[in-house]
């Protein structure tokens, strides 16, 4: 029993292997359901094999649904070279037409005398339980030449993922090298069948490539990825299995991929979602203390006498900057730790019941801000009138030092330039 | 009535509805959908036996256009977190179907539930399973509800046909122009849903992910208009399944993969005639 588990692993795992390197291709060449098209165009050629040679050898019914699965893509390649429907359509049509025909031969391989569907009614759902040692050494072998083959063609089928048309270009049979990358995809999908089945063949080939794009933005470093989490998702989907005896390692093993999947979708550290969750929080932290900070200066510049730096309450701050009144008693908060606003008694007439200033520390804080908000307004008024003005990534300007002059000059000639500079103030 | 016209009967309605949602899905690039609903519902469907113990039609199907709902609203929540669109659909649909596998495996001691048959349900047995109230026999249930859901359909469309063809074709102007892009798409994808779980019910899986896009391709070939296309998609779905139908009685084959492969005759020749009257228009 055990013995056997270690079999059934050793193959899945391989078999997760092989397609989720070929499967990054794929996705990469937004066909990531290319492996369930093929899998089901593969039917009627594994039946029309079983009905020539009337047994369940894996040759013969790899031939078979090879010969199916390449007239399913050529006949894909026609339909989008020859009318405008699009990939999606060509894609649905030869999984529909090939899968009915697939059915109409079973419902004939039925009838045949001492024919019956044992065995291929495996085909849907796949039977990992029952992959024999011989099986193992034949999906070694398979998965061993197509993970070959990835590495061999590796810039060929970079540049079909990423710029077929460059490629035609440079003189490289793009044609060619995308049948014999779906030609790799049916092999995969032919020797992955008995274990895991049709439907659950197509996820093998989806979801560990789209794991993998989570964690990386190279193809060097995917490939190898993708090819991990397949076969994590493989020996974790087969030890899963072993719990209970009803329970079937195929779906298992997907369901284990669709947890890698889940996992990365969460917590992967640039494109996950907890990543973008703390970038946008951060990042509207960072916005709302500069609105406060500059909302603050402009209430204190509006004060006449300098000396006499104006305070506002936390309402009439949240007015003025659209940020909720509970972020900015936070902010303020934060800012007082920092020693760059200072809570005074609320004038009379003024609503609610604390008010707040700005330091001198906070007016040497927020004098750059206001600055560079202004020139920023500027900038825009005379768009046309200036170049070589830019922002960095971290919104900040860049211009040449005869440019920033003329801005100067502009913000003075508007009224516009802060008239509270550092070390003024309280 | 006689069973093949039961039979041909159930199979032009459920091309006439497919066709109808199916050409929207050509044109919005999704015709892969109907694949996808149609293996992610599993889990409604093993959900609402074992919850019930029954195996009634309403809480099957019920349970099954929940999960249709789910794998529409996933794939499109999948693509607003940055997965591209037939991934999300790749990894959504196998994901749940793994799910439904599993489910049935784990209690299949307690409920009978025949996977092939959920799957790849036989329209061939259409004309036998009567609607019966009290005593009276209604006759062929399919009949009534594949024949709801092609008039639902139609309805639809026909009321919100201008919402539903500025989407499809330019939803950028649909959006300036007040229309609630996100509010017609799933309305579009309720109706795949509907579709797609009832005709599953009636006559299985195959037909039903055929006959969403075989017609409205073939039709698209045909016309620049979408109110032809429409007519045309439902009038090819009918003639695939009457010849689909002639194919199976001749060939003893099953009913549900003949139509299937009918339709793709009717395509293939739509396609080469085209092709040759193009060649023959440069020449």
């Amino acid at each position: 029993m055990f013995a056997n588990a270690l079999w059934v692993m050793s193959g899945t795992a391989l078999l997760g292997l092989a397609s989720g390197v070929l499967g990054v291709f794929a996705l990469l060449r937004r066909r990531a359901l290319m492996g369930d098209v093929l899998a089901h165009a593969a039917l009627p050629g594994i039946v029309l094999a079983y009905m020539v040679t009337s047994a369940k050898a894996a040759g013969p019914l790899l031939v078979g649904a090879a010969a199916t699965g390449v007239l399913g893509v050529l006949a894909m390649l026609a339909i989008t070279r020859h009318s405008r429907l699009k990939e999606d359509s060509a894609m649905s049509l030869v999984l529909t037409v090939f899968f009915g025909l697939g059915i109409m031969l079973l419902g004939v391989v039925q009838r045949m005398p001492g024919g019956n569907q044992s065995g291929l009614d495996k085909y849907l759902f796949g039977q990992a339980a029952a992959i024999v040692p011989s099986d193992v050494r034949l999906i070694t072998l398979i998965a061993a030449l197509l993970c070959l083959m990835a590495l061999l063609f590796y810039k060929e089928f970079k540049l079909l993922a990423f710029d077929p048309g460059f490629g035609a270009g440079l003189g490289f049979p793009m044609t060619a090298l995308d049948l014999l990358l779906n030609l790799g995809i049916v092999v995969a999908v032919v020797i992955g069948l008995e274990a895991v089945g049709v439907v659950l063949m197509a996820a093998l080939l989806t979801t560990p490539a789209v794991t993998a794009r989570y964690w990386t933005n190279r193809l060097s470093v995917m490939l190898p990825l993708a090819g991990l989490f397949g076969a994590l998702s493989g020996v974790a989907g087969t030890l899963a299995s072993q719990v209970g005896p009803r329970m079937p390692t195929g779906p298992l093993i997907v369901l284990a991929a669709s947890l890698f999947f889940f996992v990365s979708l969460l917590a992967a550290p640039q494109r996950g979602l907890l990543a973008r969750l703390v970038r946008f929080l951060r990042t509207r932290a960072r916005t709302r203390r500069s609105r406060l900070l500059e909302a603050l200066y402009d209430l204190a510049e509006e004060a006449a006498c300098p000396q006499t730096l104006a305070a506002a309450s936390p309402e009439a701050l949240s007015r003025r900057t659209g940020v909720p009144v509970g972020a900015v008693r936070r902010h303020l908060a934060r800012l007082s730790r920092e020693g760059l606003v200072d809570r005074v008694p609320a004038p009379a007439g003024l609503a609610g019941a604390d008010a707040w200033k700005l330091t001198a520390a906070g007016v040497a804080e927020a004098y750059p801000l206001v600055r560079e908000e202004r020139l920023h307004l500027v900038c825009r008024m005379h768009e046309a009138d200036l170049d070589g003005v830019q922002w960095d990534a971290g919104g900040r300007l860049v211009a040449a030092p005869e440019t920033l002059r003329q801005l100067e000059a502009l913000l003075v000639q508007h009224g516009m330039q802060p008239r509270l500079h550092p070390g003024d103030g309280a | 009535m006689t069973a093949s016209l039961v039979i041909v009967a159930v199979g032009a309605l459920v091309a006439g509805s497919a066709g109808l949602v199916g050409s929207f899905l050509v044109l919005r690039r999704m015709t892969m959908l109907g694949d996808a609903i149609s293996h992610a519902v599993l889990p409604g469907i093993a959900l609402g036996f074992l919850f019930t113990g029954s195996r009634a039609a309403p809480i099957m199907v019920l349970g099954a256009a929940l999960f249709g709902l789910l794998t529409t609203w996933l794939v499109q929540a999948l693509q607003r977190a940055g997965v591209q669109e037939d991934a999300g659909m790749g990894v959504t649909f196998t994901a749940l179907f793994a799910l439904g596998v599993v489910l049935i495996s784990a209690f299949a001691g307690r409920v009978h539930l025949d996977l092939e048959h959920v799957l790849y349900g036989e329209i061939a047995f259409a004309p036998w399973d009567l609607w019966l109230v009290g005593d009276v026999s209604l006759g062929p249930r399919a009949l009534w509800t594949m024949g709801a859901i092609f008039v639902l359909d139609l309805v639809a469309v026909l009321l919100f046909f201008k919402e539903l063809k500025i989407c499809a074709f330019d939803p950028e102007t649909a959006s300036a122009q007040g229309i609630n892009v996100t509010a017609f798409h799933y309305l579009l994808m309720t109706l795949v849903s509907i579709t797609t779980v009832g005709a599953f019910d009636a006559v299985g899986a195959i037909l039903v992910v055929a006959m969403l896009v075989l017609p409205g391709a073939t039709a698209y070939l045909l016309t620049d208009r979408l109110s032809v296309m429409l007519a045309l998609a439902v009038g090819i779905g009918v003639l695939a399944s009457v010849l689909g139908y002639l194919l199976a009685r001749a060939t003893d084959t099953p009913v549900a993969g003949a139509m299937a492969v009918a339709g793709g005759a009717v395509f293939a020749v739509t396609f080469v005639i085209r092709l040759l009257r193009q060649r023959r228009r440069r020449a």
